[in-house]
């Protein structure tokens, strides 16, 4: 069983404001039964002062949802609802003492139902974000972005995270590479928005006169817990700064394979022997995530910087295909730290 | 207030003779089991003793069929690694959806890092095994089948015997995790065809952190964990000692105490099966009615989340569960819930009850005194149980 603080236990066994508020004005609703939680928050709130004078919550989930839904009315009531709008799922986990990790989910739940009887007073038609953007975790219903509005709201930084605040990835697994997708892409833009607000900054105290030069883009970390396919290597292999010019230059010049593109530095001293033993290690790594999808890889030979592979199995006529065979390319290269080109063979080829 | 425990399918109690039994061994009786010695004989000679114990409980022609383990989980991964192993020319395992953990990881694991194609075979809304689908994964390229003798959560039994002979048509080794039936339900391996038995002291009043796994004479094996000739060199490390002796003393026990099992347990159980659903609407009873372990009972209360309800069971003294121990810790509904493809109102409100011969009637009293009270408050706080006490008000209790 969870470890929950005091208050957490006295909001769930004696919850404040649960059941039916007759006349309310503002109903959000949010979750469902096929998710194992879902909330009603029901809200009275005076049209004039638009403060939130009664609040009431019927909720169908664990001893954090029933906890988090009684939290909830109880920082609405007697708020505007500027003020309510601005609470956060961390307001809440902060009002019950914290919330294990594993139940962070509850308090985002209890945030959207407030978000959505908000829109429903304004008379404005809220659509849970769940139908808006493109479904990630099809086994608990979540999409990118409440994901990534969690992951901005709580600074998260690994996959497992965002499954405690919001239940994807905790299901089967296989959406696990968009969710880091999406980390690093909020990383990628707090990282230039908080880079190019010091730039700004440095330049308006030194010459306020002068226009401020394009920043570098930050170095996004690697991410501990990654499980991603090939993002994880990549990226840490390109993580390294870029002058700040590379990242408007057109798509084909920044090609790792054109010569004018910057790369690692070559591994040095790495004999024939070595490079194919890490490309055989490196092929053999991907080939597990291949056969998950009923698919595989097959290293055939190595010719100078071309590394022939078999595709076999599902990735065979898959139109995804020609995806595996860069991103085995792109792992290569950031293994290797040379230019490399994967080229699909049959498999009698040599 | 006396506390009741009603989760013996997660652990049992170690029963104080159990306990008595293995004291000495860690004070008086000391020696290495493997010592030649007089320290080390007379705790041989125990050792020996509680294995003969335990070929009692199971049926076993001899006592050397048995490999003392550090418990289920070991076993298991011993048996079907193993027969990867000894029928190299095979490279396929047939078992089911709702094994526990301890197969379904590694045989998982095995199917991803390519050692092993896994035929994952599935059940039917009482949890019993699609026998077609069994018959059909069947080949001469199957090393082992291992399949559960009872399930953990609902107490569903297979009928492991039957299923061992099929498996024996196709030349394949068959194992069962029998960690939830022994102790609770006969068992006798002598004329089986079963191959291999998983068992864990704890599931049956003996101490945690050791098990066996039981070896038919004659069927292939290799070790797990190799190193010294302990346990005829099938698993080394030095024994165990007062745990194998506990271990003993629990399996005698528990073939004293197994018409009590079968008899007055079995009456608990369905006293407090009975008296919910009679007085808890829009319940279901997950499991197979007439195979099932006598212990076990897993209720689903639609419209409640089973955390809320353990809550509130706790607060009152009473310890249950919402589904295998091993899982309790996840937010996803039991994979063997979701295999018998029940109802979505019900999959997140089951609750085990799992007895023991420690239970007493009145700790049925109490549950049936406390749980209608405590669905009915959280129900009344879920948003879906007012149209939905509208539509089934008159329907009445089913049994999965």
């Amino acid at each position: 069983m969870w470890e929950y603080s005091d208050k957490v236990q006295e909001h769930f066994f004696n919850p404040k404001n649960a059941g039916v508020l007759d006349g309310a004005n503002a109903v959000g609703q949010v979750g469902a039964l096929s998710c194992g939680d879902a909330l009603k928050l029901m809200l009275h709130i005076d049209p004039v002062t638009e403060i939130v004078l009664e609040a009431k919550f019927q909720t169908y989930g664990c001893g954090s949802s029933i906890a988090s839904s009684s939290a909830l009315t109880e920082l609405v009531i007697g708020k505007t609802l500027e003020q309510a709008r601005a609470l956060t799922n961390r307001d809440i986990a902060d009002f019950l003492g914290g919330l294990p990790p594993e139940k962070m989910h509850c308090a985002v739940m209890g945030h959207e139902a407030l978000q959505a009887a908000i829109a429903d007073f304004r008379g404005e038609v809220w659509r849970s974000e769940h139908e808006e953007a493109a479904l990630v975790c099809k086994c608990h219903g979540v999409d990118a972005r409440v994901i990534e509005r969690a992951i901005r709201d709580n600074a998260l930084s690994t996959v497992e995270q965002v499954g405690a605040f919001t239940m994807a990835g905790t299901g089967c697994t296989t959406c696990y590479e968009q969710i880091e997708d999406i980390l690093l892409r909020v990383a990628t833009e707090a990282a230039a928005a908080s880079a190019a607000a010091a730039a700004a900054h440095a330049t308006e105290v030194a010459r306020p006169e002068t226009v401020a030069a394009a920043p570098a883009a930050a170095p996004v970390a690697p991410r501990p817990g990654s499980l991603n396919l090939f993002s994880a290597a990549v990226r840490a292999a390109s993580s390294a700064p870029a002058p700040a010019k590379a990242i408007v230059r057109p798509a084909t010049e920044s090609s790792p394979l054109s010569p004018a593109s910057p790369l690692p530095p070559p591994s040095a001293g790495m004999t024939n022997l070595k490079k194919i033993r890490l490309i055989e290690e490196t092929i053999e790594d991907l080939r597990v995530y291949l056969r998950k999808d009923g698919g595989d890889c097959e290293l055939i030979d190595v010719d100078g910087s071309n590394v022939l592979v078999s595709l076999t199995g599902a990735c065979v006529g898959c139109q995804m295909a020609s995806v595996t065979v860069s991103g085995i390319q792109e792992r290569l290269m950031a293994k290797l730290g040379v230019p490399i080109r994967v080229i699909p063979v049959g498999r009698n080829a040599h | 207030m006396k506390a009741i425990y009603l989760d013996n399918n997660a652990t049992t109690r170690t029963d104080p003779a159990v306990v008595d039994a293995m004291l000495p061994f860690f004070t008086e009786h000391f020696g290495n089991a493997s010592s030649a010695h007089s320290f080390g004989a007379e705790v041989g000679t125990a050792v020996k003793a509680a294995r003969q114990q335990l070929q009692q409980l199971l049926g076993a022609t001899h006592d050397h069929e048995i490999i003392y383990t550090s418990g289920g989980t070991e076993s298991d991964n011993a048996a079907i690694l193993s027969a990867l192993e000894a029928l190299p020319d095979r490279n396929e395992i047939v078992t089911s959806k709702v094994e526990h953990p301890a197969i379904l990881s590694l045989c998982e694991h095995l199917e991803k890092t390519g050692r092993a194609k896994v035929h994952f075979i599935g059940v039917d809304g009482s949890g019993q095994l699609d026998i077609d689908a069994y018959r059909a994964a069947l080949s001469d390229k199957v090393a082992v089948v291992s399949l559960m003798w009872a399930n953990n959560e609902t107490g569903t039994i297979f009928p492991v015997e039957g299923l061992a002979e099929l498996a024996k048509e196709h030349g394949a080794l068959f194992h069962t995790d029998a960690v939830q039936a022994v102790g609770k339900t006969p068992i006798s391996l002598k004329d089986s065809a079963i191959d291999m038995l998983s068992l864990s002291g704890h599931k049956l009043h003996g101490p945690k952190g050791i098990g066996a796994l039981y070896v038919k004479k004659g069927a292939r094996f290799k070790p797990l964990i190799r190193g010294g000739h302990q346990e005829r060199a099938r698993r080394g490390g030095t024994e165990n000692v007062p745990a194998i002796i506990g271990l003993g003393k629990a399996a005698e026990l528990a073939l004293q105490h197994m018409a009590e099992e079968q008899g007055r347990v079995k009456e608990l159980r369905d006293r407090l099966e009975k008296a919910v659903l009679q007085r808890v609407p829009n319940c279901i009873v997950n499991g197979d009615r007439h195979d099932r372990l006598p212990n076990t009972t897993n209720i689903a209360f639609e419209y409640v989340e089973s955390e809320a309800i353990l809550l509130h069971l706790n607060r009152g003294g009473v310890a249950a569960s919402s589904g295998s121990a091993c899982t309790s810790g996840s937010m996803e509904p039991s994979h063997v819930l979701k295999a018998m493809a029940i109802p979505e109102a019900a999959l997140h409100g089951a609750v085990r009850f799992s007895f023991s011969r420690d239970n007493a009637s009145e700790d049925v009293d109490r549950v049936i005194e406390a749980l209608p009270g405590i669905v009915e408050k959280l129900r009344e706080m879920s948003p879906f149980w007012a149209d939905a006490e509208k539509k089934t008000n008159d329907s009445k209790p089913v049994f999965a």
